[in-house]
Protein backbone atom coordinates (compact mmCIF):
# COMPACT_ATOMS: atom_id res chain seq x y z
CA UNK A 1 0.00 0.00 0.00
CA UNK A 2 1.21 3.40 -0.64
CA UNK A 3 2.33 5.89 1.73
CA UNK A 4 -0.98 8.58 1.64
CA UNK A 5 1.40 11.62 2.98
CA UNK A 6 4.90 10.59 1.86
CA UNK A 7 7.60 13.32 3.40
CA UNK A 8 10.49 14.42 1.57
CA UNK A 9 14.43 14.26 2.83
CA UNK A 10 14.38 17.55 3.50
CA UNK A 11 11.25 17.43 5.89
CA UNK A 12 12.90 14.07 6.97
CA UNK A 13 16.28 15.48 7.79
CA UNK A 14 14.80 18.42 9.59
CA UNK A 15 12.68 15.85 12.03
CA UNK A 16 15.64 14.00 12.28
CA UNK A 17 17.43 14.71 15.06
CA UNK A 18 13.78 15.01 17.48
CA UNK A 19 13.55 11.20 16.17
CA UNK A 20 16.37 9.82 17.30
CA UNK A 21 15.97 11.50 20.63
CA UNK A 22 12.23 10.00 20.65
CA UNK A 23 10.83 13.50 20.82
CA UNK A 24 8.70 13.19 17.55
CA UNK A 25 4.64 12.62 17.89
CA UNK A 26 3.30 9.39 16.21
CA UNK A 27 2.18 10.96 13.32
CA UNK A 28 5.17 12.20 12.82
CA UNK A 29 7.69 9.66 13.88
CA UNK A 30 5.66 6.89 11.49
CA UNK A 31 5.91 9.36 8.92
CA UNK A 32 10.03 9.75 9.07
CA UNK A 33 10.25 5.89 9.62
CA UNK A 34 8.60 5.03 5.93
CA UNK A 35 10.78 7.73 4.60
CA UNK A 36 13.49 5.91 6.05
CA UNK A 37 12.32 2.45 4.86
CA UNK A 38 12.21 3.66 1.11
CA UNK A 39 15.07 5.82 1.02
CA UNK A 40 18.97 4.97 1.31
CA UNK A 41 20.71 8.23 1.60
CA UNK A 42 18.69 9.29 4.71
CA UNK A 43 18.72 5.91 6.22
CA UNK A 44 22.64 5.74 5.89
CA UNK A 45 22.63 9.59 8.01
CA UNK A 46 19.88 8.24 9.80
CA UNK A 47 22.60 5.05 11.00
CA UNK A 48 25.32 7.67 11.14
CA UNK A 49 23.64 10.00 13.24
CA UNK A 50 22.66 7.09 15.35
CA UNK A 51 25.47 5.12 16.09
CA UNK A 52 27.32 8.91 16.90
CA UNK A 53 24.73 9.22 19.52
CA UNK A 54 25.59 5.75 20.94
CA UNK A 55 29.32 6.63 21.08
CA UNK A 56 28.72 10.00 23.00
CA UNK A 57 26.18 7.92 25.27
CA UNK A 58 29.28 5.97 26.08
CA UNK A 59 31.56 8.44 27.79
CA UNK A 60 28.77 8.59 30.73
CA UNK A 61 31.39 6.07 32.97
CA UNK A 62 35.11 7.22 33.50
CA UNK A 63 37.32 5.77 35.37
CA UNK A 64 37.40 6.07 39.06
CA UNK A 65 40.79 6.82 40.18
CA UNK A 66 42.10 4.60 43.21
CA UNK A 67 42.64 8.07 44.94
CA UNK A 68 38.83 9.76 44.16
CA UNK A 69 37.33 6.15 45.66
CA UNK A 70 39.05 6.48 48.73
CA UNK A 71 37.89 9.85 49.35
CA UNK A 72 34.50 8.99 48.61
CA UNK A 73 34.66 6.13 50.98
CA UNK A 74 35.86 8.20 53.60
CA UNK A 75 32.97 10.59 53.09
CA UNK A 76 30.29 8.12 53.01
CA UNK A 77 31.94 6.76 56.29
CA UNK A 78 32.18 9.93 57.81
CA UNK A 79 28.06 10.02 57.30
CA UNK A 80 26.13 9.28 60.56
CA UNK A 81 23.19 6.77 60.10
CA UNK A 82 21.10 8.62 62.74
CA UNK B 1 21.46 -4.55 61.85
CA UNK B 2 19.08 -1.65 62.46
CA UNK B 3 17.24 -0.24 60.14
CA UNK B 4 19.30 3.17 60.48
CA UNK B 5 22.51 1.23 59.52
CA UNK B 6 21.19 -1.02 57.25
CA UNK B 7 20.17 2.13 54.76
CA UNK B 8 23.51 3.49 55.77
CA UNK B 9 24.97 0.24 54.38
CA UNK B 10 22.37 0.38 51.62
CA UNK B 11 23.13 4.12 50.35
CA UNK B 12 27.01 3.07 50.49
CA UNK B 13 26.44 0.18 48.07
CA UNK B 14 24.90 2.31 45.92
CA UNK B 15 27.01 5.48 45.71
CA UNK B 16 30.15 3.36 45.14
CA UNK B 17 28.12 1.10 41.95
CA UNK B 18 26.73 4.66 40.63
CA UNK B 19 30.45 6.20 40.85
CA UNK B 20 31.69 5.79 37.25
CA UNK B 21 28.65 7.11 36.01
CA UNK B 22 28.20 9.71 38.15
CA UNK B 23 31.83 10.51 38.02
CA UNK B 24 31.84 10.58 34.46
CA UNK B 25 28.91 12.66 33.82
CA UNK B 26 30.49 15.05 36.48
CA UNK B 27 33.26 15.14 33.88
CA UNK B 28 31.47 15.74 31.01
CA UNK B 29 29.48 18.86 32.58
CA UNK B 30 32.99 20.42 34.36
CA UNK B 31 35.38 19.24 31.23
CA UNK B 32 38.18 19.26 34.33
CA UNK B 33 38.67 16.36 36.63
CA UNK B 34 39.09 17.78 39.54
CA UNK B 35 35.81 19.96 39.26
CA UNK B 36 34.17 16.74 38.48
CA UNK B 37 35.85 15.03 41.57
CA UNK B 38 34.38 17.85 43.78
CA UNK B 39 30.92 18.12 42.04
CA UNK B 40 30.34 14.10 42.43
CA UNK B 41 31.28 14.58 45.66
CA UNK B 42 28.93 17.28 46.95
CA UNK B 43 26.32 15.66 45.19
CA UNK B 44 27.02 12.47 47.26
CA UNK B 45 26.73 14.76 50.39
CA UNK B 46 23.78 16.38 49.38
CA UNK B 47 22.31 13.02 48.30
CA UNK B 48 22.97 11.66 51.79
CA UNK B 49 21.53 14.70 53.54
CA UNK B 50 18.34 14.68 51.12
CA UNK B 51 17.74 10.93 51.53
CA UNK B 52 13.82 11.26 52.91
CA UNK B 53 13.02 12.49 50.08
CA UNK B 54 13.90 9.65 47.81
CA UNK B 55 10.75 7.74 47.84
CA UNK B 56 11.78 4.34 45.61
CA UNK B 57 15.14 3.03 45.93
CA UNK B 58 15.19 1.75 42.36
CA UNK B 59 15.02 5.69 41.23
CA UNK B 60 18.16 6.16 43.11
CA UNK B 61 20.62 6.64 40.26
CA UNK B 62 18.17 8.89 38.04
CA UNK B 63 17.78 11.27 41.32
CA UNK B 64 21.80 11.43 42.09
CA UNK B 65 22.00 12.54 38.79
CA UNK B 66 19.84 15.05 38.99
CA UNK B 67 21.01 16.36 41.92
CA UNK B 68 24.68 16.48 40.68
CA UNK B 69 22.97 18.17 36.92
CA UNK B 70 21.52 20.92 39.77
CA UNK B 71 23.58 21.65 41.77
CA UNK B 72 26.51 22.13 38.48
CA UNK B 73 24.20 24.59 37.07
CA UNK B 74 23.47 26.49 39.80
CA UNK B 75 27.29 26.83 40.68
CA UNK B 76 26.65 27.90 37.18
CA UNK B 77 24.43 30.45 37.29
CA UNK B 78 26.09 32.08 40.28
CA UNK B 79 29.49 32.49 38.32
CA UNK B 80 27.65 33.94 35.18
CA UNK B 81 24.27 35.97 35.66
CA UNK B 82 23.51 35.60 31.92
CA UNK B 83 25.29 31.92 29.34
CA UNK B 84 27.21 33.60 26.78
CA UNK B 85 25.46 33.12 23.52
CA UNK B 86 28.39 32.01 20.58
CA UNK B 87 28.04 33.07 16.81
CA UNK B 88 27.86 30.18 14.85
CA UNK B 89 26.50 31.18 11.57
CA UNK B 90 29.05 29.36 9.77
CA UNK B 91 28.56 25.65 11.61
CA UNK B 92 25.36 25.79 12.92
CA UNK B 93 24.62 23.21 9.60
CA UNK B 94 27.41 21.30 9.68
CA UNK B 95 27.00 17.69 9.26
CA UNK B 96 29.70 15.27 9.19
CA UNK B 97 27.61 12.63 7.38
CA UNK B 98 27.68 14.91 4.38
CA UNK B 99 31.57 15.51 4.64
CA UNK B 100 32.03 11.56 4.46
CA UNK B 101 29.13 10.03 2.97
CA UNK B 102 30.27 9.01 -0.83
CA UNK B 103 26.57 7.75 -2.63
CA UNK B 104 28.79 5.50 -5.22
CA UNK B 105 30.31 3.55 -3.01
CA UNK B 106 26.90 2.55 -0.68
CA UNK B 107 27.41 -0.72 -2.31
CA UNK B 108 30.54 -1.73 -1.12
CA UNK B 109 31.70 0.56 2.32
CA UNK B 110 30.80 3.49 3.81
CA UNK B 111 33.60 6.34 4.65
CA UNK B 112 31.06 7.60 7.04
CA UNK B 113 30.93 3.90 9.56
CA UNK B 114 34.42 3.54 8.87
CA UNK B 115 34.85 6.68 10.53
CA UNK B 116 33.03 5.75 13.82
CA UNK B 117 35.16 2.77 13.78
CA UNK B 118 38.19 4.73 13.95
CA UNK B 119 36.55 7.24 15.95
CA UNK B 120 38.43 7.31 19.22
CA UNK B 121 37.13 8.02 22.63
CA UNK B 122 39.52 10.73 23.49
CA UNK B 123 38.78 12.12 20.43
CA UNK B 124 35.27 12.49 21.52
CA UNK B 125 36.51 13.74 25.11
CA UNK B 126 38.07 16.29 23.59
CA UNK B 127 35.22 17.56 21.02
CA UNK B 128 32.82 18.06 24.27
CA UNK B 129 35.36 19.61 26.30
CA UNK B 130 35.81 22.12 23.39
CA UNK B 131 32.55 22.99 22.95
CA UNK B 132 31.49 26.35 24.35
CA UNK B 133 29.26 26.30 27.81
CA UNK B 134 25.61 26.60 26.76
CA UNK B 135 26.39 23.78 24.27
CA UNK B 136 27.79 21.37 25.96
CA UNK B 137 25.99 21.27 28.88
CA UNK B 138 22.44 20.75 26.43
CA UNK B 139 24.72 17.78 24.74
CA UNK B 140 25.74 16.29 28.17
CA UNK B 141 22.20 16.35 29.24
CA UNK B 142 20.65 15.07 26.02
CA UNK B 143 22.97 12.70 24.79
CA UNK B 144 25.22 11.59 27.89
CA UNK B 145 22.58 11.46 30.62
CA UNK B 146 19.10 10.88 27.74
CA UNK B 147 17.55 14.07 29.65
CA UNK B 148 14.11 14.64 27.40
CA UNK B 149 13.93 17.81 25.93
CA UNK B 150 11.31 18.93 28.50
CA UNK B 151 13.61 17.80 31.27
CA UNK B 152 16.82 20.01 30.16
CA UNK B 153 14.42 22.85 29.47
CA UNK B 154 13.02 22.98 33.26
CA UNK B 155 16.91 22.25 34.62
CA UNK B 156 17.95 25.03 32.89
CA UNK B 157 15.18 27.41 32.99
CA UNK B 158 14.47 28.07 29.08
CA UNK B 159 12.15 27.42 26.30
CA UNK B 160 11.86 24.53 25.08
CA UNK B 161 12.43 25.82 21.87
CA UNK B 162 15.78 26.82 23.34
CA UNK B 163 16.56 23.22 23.79
CA UNK B 164 16.54 22.42 20.52
CA UNK B 165 18.51 25.21 18.97
CA UNK B 166 21.59 24.67 21.36
CA UNK B 167 21.28 20.98 20.68
CA UNK B 168 20.96 20.94 17.09
CA UNK B 169 24.31 23.93 17.23
CA UNK B 170 26.01 21.94 19.94
CA UNK B 171 26.03 19.15 17.63
CA UNK B 172 26.85 20.66 14.61
CA UNK B 173 29.61 22.02 16.35
CA UNK B 174 30.70 19.00 18.17
CA UNK B 175 30.58 17.03 14.18
CA UNK B 176 33.10 20.22 12.76
CA UNK B 177 35.20 19.50 15.90
CA UNK B 178 35.84 15.99 14.79
CA UNK B 179 35.94 16.33 11.30
CA UNK B 180 38.72 19.33 11.79
CA UNK B 181 40.77 16.75 14.07
CA UNK B 182 40.45 14.10 11.63
CA UNK B 183 41.67 16.27 8.37
CA UNK B 184 44.61 17.81 11.32
CA UNK B 185 45.40 13.54 11.87
CA UNK B 186 45.49 13.28 8.26
CA UNK B 187 42.74 10.79 8.25
CA UNK B 188 40.97 12.90 6.20
CA UNK B 189 41.21 15.56 3.23
CA UNK B 190 39.16 18.82 3.30
CA UNK B 191 36.83 18.87 0.28
CA UNK B 192 34.38 21.39 -0.56
CA UNK B 193 31.07 21.51 0.99
CA UNK B 194 28.80 19.52 -1.43
CA UNK B 195 25.83 17.84 0.02
CA UNK B 196 24.99 14.59 -1.41
CA UNK B 197 22.33 13.74 -3.82
CA UNK B 198 18.96 12.34 -1.91
CA UNK B 199 16.87 9.72 -3.07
Amino acid sequence: MSDPNPIDCDEALRLLAAFLDHELHLDEREGVERHLQVCRSCFSRAEFERRLKGEITRLRSEEVSPGFEERVRRLLGSFSPA
Amino acid sequence: MDETTADHAWFERAVLGLLPELLGTARRLTGNAQDAEDLAAEAITQAWLHRSSLRERERFPAWLHRILTNLFLSRRRAQASRPEETCLDDEAEFSLFERLHQPFLLWWGSAEQTFLDRLLRDDLIRAIEGLPDPFRIVVVLADVQGLSYGDIARSLEVPIGTVRSRLARGRALLQKALWDHACDAGLRTRTPDVRPEHA
